[in-house]
Formats: structure tokens, C-alpha cells, sequence
């Protein structure tokens, strides 16, 4: 018997790694996602179009500012232009905006000026170019205001001050540097990537089902093994899958972290060198990720993972199963598959809260109640979560995951004999009491 | 001893009676023909026997053992609708399926290679099914059906979708199955169609049986004398009839008289002698009454 559930795990799982969709996706997967993160990133520091603002600057307010590498100014002469003259300058000069600074009148009163600074343009002005303008001019009146208020800038400038602060947490022993951010990071692509992997395979198990079942084959395996043998072996056979590609991602992701600590361990090795001791320079970004990474219990968290990662899969593969087999065609799934999709998604919503705060009574009760607690717990487990939390977490997914099982597979085999017409909710949860 | 002993079966869905108490006694090496019209309950016997669903009332015995699920690798079963995996291999397919009736990896691929070479298939072994005709997925059906060499053979409208030579081929490859001491179940709603290779048949309707016997002795019990003559003679007059005998239809073409008689008593060698006294008599034939009008007979008269 357990044969014969084996040759349908080795089926599903061969058919699946066989095809190239398999192999496209392990490759691609990781280069896309990581794309996904990396080209906005990387557009941001592409350099923008040169900007000319024209500015008639009355009052001499901006001291002559030459703006920012894409935005630059070009002042008119307030003693040969008036605000229609350089209105018209403006236009026929097709520069990108005209910025118009009033005179002061005889109190020079900033306040008065601020109201009254006008921005012309000819299309839409980019939100952070207006943005920058209206920093620059905030800037400037302040100064005016310190000067009337007696204030010398030069004093002002002195006074500034940059802190950045360095955060220890007292509570994991030893004083290790927090390594919050990192860990808010390992605990979104754990979540996500069970999110993704649930819903990924979930929908291919429901599609076999349905192929099984409107390719007819279903009702000669079940000649030959039960319904039960042939929905879990399909499930296992599938997590099989995803396990392979899961670890064969987790293989590059360390290659190419050893690959990442030589080439900039390496680097910044050679630059402390030659840097004065004591200087810790600022642009050591990297190598302190690379720090606290070493701090991180990989082991802990990956062992969580694999776990949260299996039981949750499992626990809704098998509710995917029992949706296509109660159906016979795929368009057929969708008003069943919001009932199944909501806690996911609900997970997902919550796991950016429970980052936040690991501890907060919502991560609380969404990494406990089994259904978002493969996702919520993975936004956890980085920080410390208590043992008996995990532990509860834990015995409560491994349960519902087997009492889901055992009503899905009842609901599945009398499904995938059923044909002809699309039932309803309500008769499909009758199935489940159905003798067999 | 029979090989396949149902007893009292009932099988209910909600509200619907989809089998009564239904009792069928299948003897070895026989081939038996299930037969009933649409949604008489066939689909739902064979499921029981089948192990696919479970009678609600009644059991099941093989060879005198209660069924239990092991018996499923001594069953070969052949549904109404056809299938297998699409983008599966048929080679691969068909071991496949025998390996999930308990044979050796090397067995099965050995007894596929030599049903795709005797069936003329050699080269679809590679090929995926859905690349397939459908009369060649049929016939690599068919070899998954009885590659394990099974005890009980079950057909659920086997010559569907065959053409005339397939099924041919099918028919008398059956036929050899149960030589070598196979049990076979015929199900279907085209009496016609099995009616010359049934040894036992049974009807079915409405979910009960209304009759269950040898197909010989069924049609020899509903036949009802009637016979049917040719007769050459040149007279424009009807051939006289013996007393006892009811002429039911004559029919003059050319120079002989067709007719259809019906006898009273069972003496048919009465009717011969006076027939041949009045010309030549070129046909003389017992009318067999066929499965269809006598399962049409049969409800009718409920």
C-alpha cells in the first residue's frame, strides 16, 4: 500500500522537475525577484535630465543658488527684468519652470515674501523638484529669519550636528549590535516566499487534480488505489518538488553570499588599512550587513522555515485538492478559492505589521492561529519568540494540518467522481459526511 | 463455485436508490453481460465491485472471500470514459499503471514492450498520449487494462469509440482472456452489441434486477414461436397453413411467398412437412427474439 503511494510521489515528482518550466523557474526566479528589488534601486541613481529653473529673485532671498546637479538655476537681473519680462523670457526660452521671488517692500518681512512666491511652468512639475525648490526656499527664509533675529550663520552652521545612533540588545547575551533591519529583512522573504510557494504549488495541485479528473484517468486509479493514497501522494510528491527548488535556491543564495563576503570583505580589509585606526568609515554599509549576518542563527531560522514552510503548504494543499476536485474545469475554482486565498492574504498584511512589531498582540495571535501562522511566525522567528509560543504555534499547524487533511481527502473522493454540474459550498461540505 | 458473488448490494446517493437489493451470481471463466439502459445503476455496481465506492447494504465476495481492497490487483477495469495522463508517456503510462497493480518494475516493462509489439504500437511507445489518436490512446487503454493479467475483467461500455477493426481486435483478445480462465464483465446499454459473446447476462433497470441467466436459455424462454419462410412456388395464393398455425405476415416478391408464422404448440416439423408439399421450401428459421425486445418485453410487462 505504501508502495503505491510512493510510485505516485515518484510520478508527480519526476513530471515535474522533467519539465522546463521547473528548470525556468528555479533559474529565473531568483534573478527576477532579485530584479524586482534591485532595478528600482538601481533607476533611482540613473541620472536625471539637466532641469533649468528660471528665477527672478527680487528680493536677492536664494543668495544664488546653483541648485542640484538636475536642477539648475538661472538667475535674471531684478534690475533689468520685471515679472512680465521675464515671464516672456520664460516662455520663449522653453526652460523647465520660472520661479518668481516678490520684493520684500520696505520691511523686508520673509513671511510676507513666502506668501507670495509663485512657481510658473508650462507642463506638470516633477513632485520632487517642487519638493527640493520648496526645501531650498524654507532654508533660506530661515536664515533670514535667524539674521533679523540677530543670529550669526556662521555660529548656526557650527551648531549642526549628525547622530547615528548604535543600537544594543541586551537580551541575546551576549551585547551583540541589533541587527534589526537584517533581521526584518530574513523575516519578510521567509514569509513571502512561503506566501509565494503555497499559492505556487497550491494552484498546481489543484490543476492535477482537475487534469486527473477531466482527463478522465481518475477513475481508473482509483480502481487501483484509494483516493486518499492518490491525493496524498500527489501533495507529497509536489512539496518534493518545491523542497528541490527551495534548496537549490538556498545552495546559490550561500554561494553567493561566500562569493559576496570575498569580493567585499576583501575590499573593505584593504581599506581599513590604509584608513587611520579608529576611523570607521561610512560607506562600510555592506561590510556591516555582512557582520551582522554572521551574528544571525541561520541554522535556528532555517530549521523554523522549513518547517512553517512544509506544514503550511501542506495544510492548504490539501484544501486546493478538495477545490479541484469538486470541480471540472478551472474557471470553475474561483468562488471557492477566496474562502482559501483570505487567511493568505491576510497574512501578508499582517507580516509587515508583525516586522514592525514582533511582539505586538496581532503578530500574537496571526503567528499562533494556524491557518496565517506558517507566514506570521516566519516575520518573528528572526527576534526572539518565546518557546512555548513556537511550540503551541507548532502542535496547533501539525493538527490543523491533519484535520484538514482528513476533511479535504473526504471531501476529494467522493469529488472527483462527481461530473456535470458545479456544485455549490454548500454540498460539497455534505460530501464530508458521505458513507464510501 | 462462482467467482464473483453479489449479494443483496443497495447503494444510495441522498435521495436517489441508485442500486436495490441487486443479487448477481458470475461464474468463472464466463463472460458475462451487464446489461440495462442509461442510469439503470451498472456504473454504480461496478464502482462497488471496484472498490471505488462501497455498497450501503450487501456484500461482495470473490471466489468466496469477502472483497477486500487487495482483491483490486486481481481487477482490471476499463471505464466508460476513457483516460489517462494527457503528457505522460504511453509506455511510461502503461507500466505505470501496472507497477499500481503491484507488478515488478522489470515485469511491467517487459509484458508493455510485448503488448506494444503485438498490437503494432512499437512506435507510440515514446510518444505522450495527447499526441495520440483516439483509437490508439484506446488500444494503450486497453493493454493497461489487462497487463496485470487480472482473475476478473470489467468493461463498462467496452466497444465505444472503437472502430470495426479495433474492436475486432479488442473482442477476440477478450475472448482469449477468459480461454486462459478470466472472468469478464460486460456493462452496457447496446445489447446488440454483446449479445453474440455472452455467456450469462443480466438485466438491469431502475436500479434492480429483472433478469439474470444463460443468454441460450433467456432467449429460448422468451421465444415465441414464430418462424420465418421462404417459400418458391408459383401459385398467387397464400400456402395453406397446418390448423394451429397463425400466418402473422405474407409477402409475395417474384416468384416466392415470405411469411411469418406463428405456432401454436412447439411443432415445428408440422408446419416443415406442409410447407414442402407446396413448393420449394428455401428458408426455414426460428425467430430468436433479440436481447433488446426481450428486456423491452420484460419492463413492460412489470
Amino acid at each position: 500500500m505504501s508502495s503505491k503511494i510512493a510510485l505516485i510521489i515518484q510520478r508527480e515528482f519526476i513530471n515535474r522537475v522533467r519539465k522546463k518550466s521547473f528548470l525556468i523557474m528555479t533559474i529565473l526566479g531568483p534573478i527576477l525577484s532579485a530584479a524586482l528589488f534591485i532595478l528600482p534601486a538601481y533607476f533611482a541613481t540613473l541620472p536625471d535630465e539637466e532641469r533649468v529653473v528660471v528665477v527672478l529673485d527680487e528680493p536677492v532671498l536664494m543668495d544664488f543658488d546653483k541648485g542640484k546637479e538636475n536642477l539648475k538655476f538661472n538667475y535674471l537681473d531684478p534690475r533689468k527684468f520685471d515679472l512680465e519680462d521675464a515671464r516672456r523670457f520664460y516662455e520663449k526660452s522653453g526652460h523647465y519652470a520660472f520661479l518668481y521671488i516678490p520684493p520684500g517692500g520696505s520691511n523686508m518681512d520673509p513671511d510676507f515674501i513666502t506668501q507670495n512666491i509663485v512657481l510658473y511652468s508650462m507642463g506638470d512639475i516633477n513632485f520632487s523638484a517642487e519638493g527640493y525648490i520648496e526645501d531650498l526656499l524654507e532654508k533660506y527664509i530661515q536664515k533670514e529669519k535667524l539674521k533679523s533675529q540677530g543670529v550669526d550663520p556662521e555660529v548656526l552652521a557650527r551648531t549642526q550636528t549628525k547622530v547615528d545612533i548604535r543600537t544594543i540588545n541586551i537580551e541575546e547575551g551576549t551585547e551583540k549590535e541589533s541587527l534589526t533591519p537584517v533581521k526584518m529583512g530574513i523575516g519578510y522573504i521567509a514569509g513571502f516566499l512561503i506566501y509565494l510557494f503555497v499559492f505556487i504549488y497550491g494552484a498546481q495541485i489543484m490543476r492535477g487534480v482537475i487534469e486527473e479528473k477531466t482527463s478522465r484517468i481518475v477513475e481508473v486509479m482509483i480502481s487501483s488505489v484509494k483516493p486518499f493514497e492518490l491525493m496524498f501522494g500527489k501533495i507529497i510528491g509536489l512539496a518534493s518538488v518545491a523542497l528541490l527548488q527551495f534548496l537549490i535556491w538556498l545552495v546559490f543564495g550561500i554561494a553567493l553570499y561566500f562569493v559576496a563576503a570575498t569580493f567585499i570583505l576583501g575590499d573593505a580589509l584593504e581599506a581599513s588599512k590604509v584608513a587611520a585606526p579608529g576611523y570607521a568609515p561610512d560607506q562600510d554599509l555592506a561590510l556591516q550587513i555582512m557582520n551582522t549576518i554572521g551574528q544571525i542563527d541561520f541554522p535556528y531560522i532555517i530549521g523554523c522555515f522549513l518547517f512553517f514552510f512544509m506544514f503550511g503548504y501542506l495544510l492548504y494543499a490539501a484544501l486546493f485538492a478538495a477545490i479541484g476536485s469538486a470541480v471540472d474545469k478551472e474557471s470553475d475554482t474561483q468562488q471557492f478559492m477566496f474562502p482559501v486565498s483570505l487567511p493568505l492574504i491576510a497574512s501578508i498584511i499582517v507580516l509587515i505589521r508583525a516586522l514592525d512589531n514582533p511582539d505586538g498582540s496581532i503578530a500574537f495571535w496571526f503567528s499562533i492561529i494556524p491557518f496565517t501562522s506558517p507566514i506570521v511566525m516566519m516575520a518573528r522567528i528572526p527576534f526572539s519568540v518565546p518557546w512555548w509560543e513556537l511550540a503551541l504555534s507548532m502542535v496547533l499547524l501539525v493538527g490543523a494540518f491533519l484535520v484538514m487533511t482528513w476533511l479535504a481527502g473526504r471531501i476529494y473522493r467522493t469529488g472527483i467522481l462527481m461530473y456535470g454540474k458545479k456544485p455549490r459550498l454548500k454540498e460539497i461540505l455534505k460530501w464530508i459526511t458521505y458513507r464510501h | 463455485m462462482s467467482s464473483l458473488s453479489i449479494q443483496n448490494v443497495s447503494k444510495f446517493y441522498g435521495d436517489h436508490t441508485a442500486l436495490n437489493k441487486v443479487s448477481l451470481e458470475i461464474p468463472q471463466c464466463s463472460v458475462f453481460g451487464l446489461l440495462g439502459p442509461n442510469g439503470a445503476g451498472k456504473t454504480s455496481l461496478i464502482r462497488i465491485i471496484n472498490h471505488i465506492t462501497a455498497p450501503d447494504e450487501g456484500e461482495i465476495r470473490i471466489d468466496g472471500q469477502k472483497l477486500k481492497p487487495a482483491h483490486t490487483a486481481n481487477i482490471g477495469y476499463l471505464p466508460e470514459e476513457r483516460g489517462l495522463y494527457p503528457k505522460m508517456k504511453a509506455g511510461e503510462q502503461v507500466i505505470y499503471l501496472a507497477r499500481l497493480k503491484g507488478l515488478s518494475k522489470t515485469e511491467a516493462t517487459q509484458r508493455a514492450k510485448a503488448w506494444f509489439q503485438r498490437f503494432e504500437m512499437k512506435e507510440w511507445w515514446n510518444k505522450n498520449v495527447e499526441e495520440l489518436s483516439k483509437g490508439m490512446a484506446q488500444k494503450v487503454q486497453f493493454v493497461a487494462t489487462i497487463i496485470h493479467r487480472p482473475k476478473l475483467l470489467i468493461f463498462d461500455e467496452p466497444f465505444t469509440g472503437f472502430d470495426p477493426i479495433n474492436t475486432n481486435l479488442i473482442k477476440s483478445e477478450i475472448l482469449k482472456l477468459r480461454e486462459e480462465g478470466a472472468t469478464v464483465i460486460f456493462s452496457t446499454h447496446r445489447m446488440e452489441s454483446v449479445e453474440e459473446i455472452c455467456d450469462r447476462i443480466a438485466l438491469i433497470n431502475k436500479a434492480q434486477k429483472i433478469l439474470e441467466g444463460p443468454l441460450k436459455g433467456i432467449q429460448q424462454e422468451y421465444k415465441s414461436n414464430i418462424y420465418q419462410l421462404e417459400l418458391i412456388n408459383t401459385q398467387s395464393e397464400p400456402p395453406e397453413l397446418p390448423a394451429g398455425a397463425e400466418l402473422l405476415e405474407s409477402k409475395r416478391e417474384d416468384n416466392s411467398w415470405h411469411l411469418q408464422v406463428r405456432l401454436q404448440q412447439d411443432e415445428p416439423n408440422r408446419l416443415l412437412q406442409k410447407m414442402m408439399t407446396q413448393g420449394n421450401l428455401v428458408l426455414f428459421k426460428e425467430q430468436i427474439p433479440s436481447l433488446n425486445t426481450i428486456f423491452i418485453q420484460k419492463v413492460s410487462s412489470l
